[in-house]
């Protein structure tokens, strides 16, 4: 048997690794869609247009940037779309009672801890991720319509002048923000010793345990940040439309895994980089962009969606 | 005073006793095989040492002093290192990151990984182990499963552990790699470390150990040093039966011809093999690992598509191209890693055995169950499966009794013409084996074709009819029993220089 190390070695976790083919294929698809909507749209290739881009692609960006953390470890979220809700909700309801700096405190904390349940169930019972996000997932939206049936509004200014409608340049803050994240969450994956223990028991837990490694505490670790990311993506989307309602966020998580996934990430652990899954993001803002500017009906967006999450991952397979 | 000091420990799972009572004391720098069939409590034990699993009774001392190791991390602290059978790498991760799981260099905050200084470390263990071309930087998953082996003990080494198990390290290695490992326990035990060795190859144990325990049905029934124990009495305390009678009469009685391959070729794996399989009888396949033995089974079975050739089953070409073809086509592949694709551990008994026989028990694909249990129920009595209930999990089982869950369900299957064992024995106890051997040849004698793989020689040699040689992916040597040597066998494997004896064809 020879070994064949040249080909496919990773000398270090660098931020931006060699692309595969499928991934230039896919930038290149990317390319011409933009090439085709400049041409064919006038509204398209304009600085308004891409700051809306810019601004709406920062929800599905969090989440996916958490989701990718938790299917590191083959693990999934389906509760981020409650968590997203219940976040936004809480940042503005409770500006009646606090500043509004607190009130997202508490969101985050909130979003934290509903992530340490999930993790927690997860690791100690040995329970399928699935099915523990599955029902914190229903359980958490019930909350959140016990708490607000109704949408709330800020009752503070700055929560919008701050947050979802401040700008630096022509730049949305929110952007900037998540900007900041995929450079954090990439040091996480690649650089941190609880991102590497991660990775490495979402392919076998049992190995890393043997290796006397605290399992438990860098699984509940990535669930953690998951809730926290999916608080975050709600704070920021209540920021930004200036009303929280109880009914958003519902069907968020599939876009989500549909970013990690098209990013390369694989279910089940063992894959996924935080470049890849800026590029899902991306990808699926664009598209999305183009097919509104273009009034496609929203059941054929879906429908493409659909396709695009299917072509990616057949591009990704791995040969047998 | 002895290093390490096990007294009387015991440990069940669910009600089954796995380890009753073993004890035995071991001193700093000395080397300590430890052998026994499988299901002897082998595992248990070194599980119990490294913090796997706690044991229900008994004591452990280190140095003297009463230990408790309540998780892999409390073993570790202790100094205690293991290298499982299993490998427990990860493929997805690089060597040096594999090799220094938990214990990752940091700099500035403790949490920050410091990767030179983890490729460095690696690439220093390495290369003291005599393996300096190993890239730390390499993923896991792009080595030979030889080189993985290498790695997962390089793991161990890293920490300088004060007692290192090992447990049947060399099942993957050739012969240049397993010295370099014998060469490394030597100067381990050398510098005052202790080594625990578990092994099946007695030539091994004799070669590496200062100490011998045999343990059976989970007891220690006899320890002493290596030059005081020969190995006719290890043999008897293993298995409670001489050495003799392990392997069953040749018959030759060759019929009809069954298999006929011809200049298969599948590149990159191995190139224009031609040869013939007869009723009745047992061709032995022979290579070192990588030689491209399995890649050949598998072009026949059809889990592979060879890129030319032919294959003719019963004068009547037989190209499969999916397993299911060949199953149709009355060809049974028991292959070489039981756990990997061999066997559904978590499943029942009963569905794994049933698994290649629907047809004999479902109509219409509704499940016959009264039916499944009887089938079943006969092969698990005439196989003498020993298990608590059939529906049991396959991974309760010791490795002798899953590889007769295994040879079950091809056994259950009717009209079997020709029957490819690979690795038939592999991780099987000795009294299994003796079962296996005689049970390969009575199919032989019901007028199967048998084509036998193995890398274990005394195995092909005691049972082929004929014998073909393997090396580089291609047959080198073919030979009949009168000129079944061991040196020959081998020279002609590693390629090494030989000149043709009378009554051998070289390719």
């Amino acid at each position: 048997m020879t070994e064949t190390t040249a080909g496919t070695s990773q000398a270090q976790p660098a931020m931006l690794r060699r692309f595969s083919r499928a991934d230039l294929l896919f930038v290149a698809a990317i390319l011409l869609l933009v090439v085709f909507a400049s041409l064919a749209s006038d509204a398209f290739l304009t600085q308004r247009n891409f700051v809306n881009v810019s601004r709406q692609l920062v929800t599905n960006g969090f989440l996916s940037l958490g989701m990718l953390m938790v299917i590191r470890t083959g693990g999934i979220d389906l509760s981020v779309g409650s968590v997203l809700a219940f976040a936004g909700l809480l940042a503005t309801g409770l500006q009646e009672q606090m500043h509004f700096s607190a009130a997202i405190a508490v969101a985050l904390a909130m979003g934290a801890a509903v992530g340490f349940v999930n993790g927690w169930l997860t690791a100690r019972f040995n329970l399928q991720p699935f099915i523990v996000t599955l029902a914190t997932m229903g359980s958490l939206r019930g909350l959140t319509y016990v708490y607000a049936d109704t949408p709330r509004y800020p009752a503070d200014e700055m929560f919008r002048a701050l947050i979802g409608g401040a700008f630096v340049g022509p730049v949305p803050v929110a952007f900037i923000v998540f900007a900041l994240a995929v450079p954090c969450v990439w040091f996480y994956l690649n650089h941190t010793v609880s991102g590497r223990a991660a990775f490495a028991l979402g392919v076998n837990k049992e190995a890393v345990r043997l290796a006397g490694v605290n399992v438990n505490r860098h699984l509940i670790f990535a669930y953690v940040a998951c809730g926290v990311f999916a608080a975050i993506a709600g704070v920021l989307l209540a920021s930004r439309l200036g009303i929280a309602q109880p009914s958003v966020g519902i069907g968020y998580e599939l876009d989500a895994i549909a970013a990690v996934v098209i990013g390369g990430g694989l279910l089940g652990g063992g894959g996924g980089t935080a470049m890849g899954v800026l590029g899902g993001v991306l990808a699926l803002a664009v598209v999305d962009n183009v097919l509104n500017l273009f009034n496609v009906d929203s059941y054929y967006q879906q429908l493409l969606k659909g396709l695009i999450i299917l072509v990616a991952v057949l591009a990704r397979r791995k040969k047998a | 005073m002895s290093r390490l000091a096990v007294s009387h420990i015991a440990k069940s799972y669910d009600g089954n006793p796995a380890v009753r009572d073993i004890s035995f004391e071991v001193a700093a720098g000395r080397v300590l095989a430890l052998c026994g069939e499988n299901g002897a409590g082998k595992s248990t034990l070194m599980k119990m040492l490294s913090g796997a699993t706690k044991p229900d009774g008994g004591e452990i001392r280190l140095a003297g002093k009463p230990v408790a190791i309540a998780g892999p991390s409390d073993a570790m602290a202790l100094g205690i290192r293991t290298v499982y059978q299993e490998l427990s790498l990860l493929p997805h991760l690089s060597v040096a990151e594999n090799m220094l799981l938990g214990r990752m260099p940091t700099r500035g905050f403790s949490f920050v990984v410091d990767w030179p200084q983890a490729n460095r470390i690696a690439s220093r263990v390495l290369a003291d182990f005599g393996f300096p071309e190993i890239d730390p930087t390499a993923l896991v998953g792009s080595l030979s499963v030889a080189r993985q082996q290498i790695v997962e003990i390089a793991k161990a080494l890293v920490a300088e552990p004060a007692i290192l198990i090992l447990d049947e390290p060399t099942a993957v290695l050739s012969a240049v790699e397993a010295d370099k490992l014998f060469a490394k326990v030597r100067s381990l035990a050398a510098t005052g470390a202790t080594v625990l060795y578990i092994s099946h190859r007695l030539e091994e144990i004799y070669a590496i150990a200062d100490e011998i325990v045999v343990l059976k049905d989970g007891r220690s029934v006899l320890s002493g040093a290596t030059a005081e124990l020969d190995q006719d009495r290890l043999i008897q305390a293993m298995v409670g039966r001489p050495l003799s009678a392990i392997f069953p009469e040749r018959r030759g009685n060759a019929g009809r011809m069954v298999l006929e391959v011809e200049k298969l070729s599948l590149h990159g794996h191995f190139e224009d093999v031609s040869f013939q399989a007869r009723a009745g009888e047992i061709v032995g396949m022979f290579g070192l690992v990588g030689s491209g033995r399995t890649e050949i089974a598998k072009a026949i079975f059809g889990a592979m598509r060879a890129d030319e050739g032919s294959v003719r089953l019963n004068e009547v070409s037989a190209n499969f191209a999916t397993p299911s073809q060949a199953v149709r086509g009355h060809v049974a592949l028991l292959t070489e890693d039981r756990k990997g694709d061999g066997l559904a551990l978590d499943v029942g008994v009963i569905d794994n055995a049933g698994l290649a026989s629907f047809a004999r028990y479902a109509t219409n694909g509704i499940i016959d169950s009264a039916k499944r249990r009887q089938l079943v129920g006969e092969k698990i009595r005439e196989l003498s499966i020993k298990l608590t209930d059939p529906a049991q999990p396959v991974r309760q089982l010791s490795g002798g009794n899953q590889q007769k869950v295994v040879l079950a369900k091809w056994l259950l299957v009717e009209n079997i013409q020709l029957f490819i064992f690979d690795e038939p024995t592999r991780g099987v106890d000795i009294a299994t084996k003796v079962e296996i051997y005689q049970m390969i040849r009575d199919l032989a004698d019901s007028g199967v074709a048998v084509l036998m793989i193995s890398s274990e020689m005394p195995e092909v040699l005691g049972m082929a009819d004929r014998l073909l040689v393997v090396r580089d992916g291609r047959i080198v040597a073919e030979l009949l029993p009168a000129n079944f040597q061991p040196e020959t066998v081998f020279a002609h494997a590693a390629g090494l220089e030989i000149g043709a004896q009378p009554g051998e064809r070289l390719h």
